[in-house]
């Protein structure tokens, strides 16, 4: 990519009309992808809809074991996240680099917050070995709430796999932005790494009523 | 593009053909923020009242107006192209349709005639 095209010049690919141009081209393939991202949440989200209006009593039982405290934390962190990482675009807008730094570092420590408290979450499940699938060792009266379990650790375990694969991604364009690399006429990277991030809130805000709030 | 805002246009001194970068004011940002908070208190309230069938409903209801917030402001797709939003929308579409089949297969078929 840093081959001969210096992007923090002004310069842009031949290939394209304008430094605008390469810019939107860009975008346009990072919503291509959160196009597949949504298909492969959006299983799981099906799923979820097909067995819980089949046996709500298990999702309902399945809800007690979680905390709606640690949930609404983590919505509010994410939340706040999301902000923080709309400003680094706004401030790279500005022109103003540092803002746009302290602001993706923000967001970096609201994403360890975030799954600092997912590792609370999951080691009191696995503690009383509520373990995903045939796993599942706790003793209960509800038959098949290992189903709940199952769901449960799938859809927060690949979105906190997203938290994680965007912690590095911010990493980067942070690492970048302190390097100077980024300003008002070109940012295209912080821009498709906090639309990134912006879906992963959006999974969250649909998850935390789902599965804490039964 | 349009005017209206108050968007700050000494950036784009040299403005393309193609159109600049919408940039939304400050305290935009802000106020939505404020409005997702809003919303999740009421997500958390509004979960001790039993609607019966309806209780799924008001939860997606809720979290579809805090997605719409994210996807048109923080996403900027109000002020961006509207492929991008066509993108967005039409993944949702193929989805409910994906949602659609399997529930009217489950209901018609699966749910008449298998033990599941």
């Amino acid at each position: 990519m840093s081959t001969a095209v210096n992007r923090s010049k002004g310069e842009f690919a031949h290939h394209f009309d304008s430094a605008d141009h390469e810019f939107e081209t860009s975008k346009f393939g990072v919503w291509l992808f959160m196009a597949t991202e949504i298909l492969m949440f959006g299983g799981l989200f099906v799923a979820y809809a097909l067995f819980s209006s089949r046996y709500p009593e298990i999702f309902e039982e399945g809800a007690t074991f979680l905390n709606w405290k640690y949930g609404a934390a983590n919505t509010i962190i994410l939340l706040f996240s999301s902000l923080t990482i709309a400003l680094s675009v706004y401030f790279l807008q500005k022109n103003n680099t540092k803002a746009a730094a302290i602001n993706l570092f923000i967001t970096l420590l609201c994403a360890g917050g975030f799954m600092g408290i997912k590792f609370i979450e999951y080691s009191h499940k696995f503690h009383e070995h509520l373990y995903p699938g045939k796993y599942f060792a706790h003793e209960t009266t509800v038959e098949n709430l290992a189903l709940y379990f199952s769901l449960y650790f799938s859809m927060t375990g690949l979105h906190g796999l997203h938290v994680l694969i965007g912690m590095g991604l911010i990493t980067w364009v942070l690492i970048r932005t302190l390097r100077g690399e980024f300003h008002s006429k070109y940012y295209t990277p912080v821009e498709g790494v906090a639309l990134f991030w912006h879906l992963v809130d959006l999974v969250w805000i649909y998850l935390f009523p789902l599965l804490y709030l039964v | 593009m349009s005017s209206s805002h108050n968007h700050n246009h000494s950036d784009h001194s040299h403005s393309h053909e193609a159109g600049e970068h919408h940039i939304l004011p400050f305290d935009v940002y802000l106020k939505v923020f404020g409005s997702l908070i809003f919303l999740t208190i009421i997500t958390v309230w509004v979960a001790q009242f039993n609607f019966g069938a309806f209780n799924g409903l008001v939860a997606m209801g809720i979290a579809t107006i805090k997605a719409a917030l994210v996807g048109m402001y923080f996403m900027h797709l109000k002020h961006d192209n509207k492929l991008y939003s066509t993108i967005l929308v039409g993944s949702v579409g193929f989805l409910i349709l994906f949602w659609f089949f399997t529930f009217f297969d489950f209901v018609t078929r699966v749910a008449e005639k298998s033990t599941l």
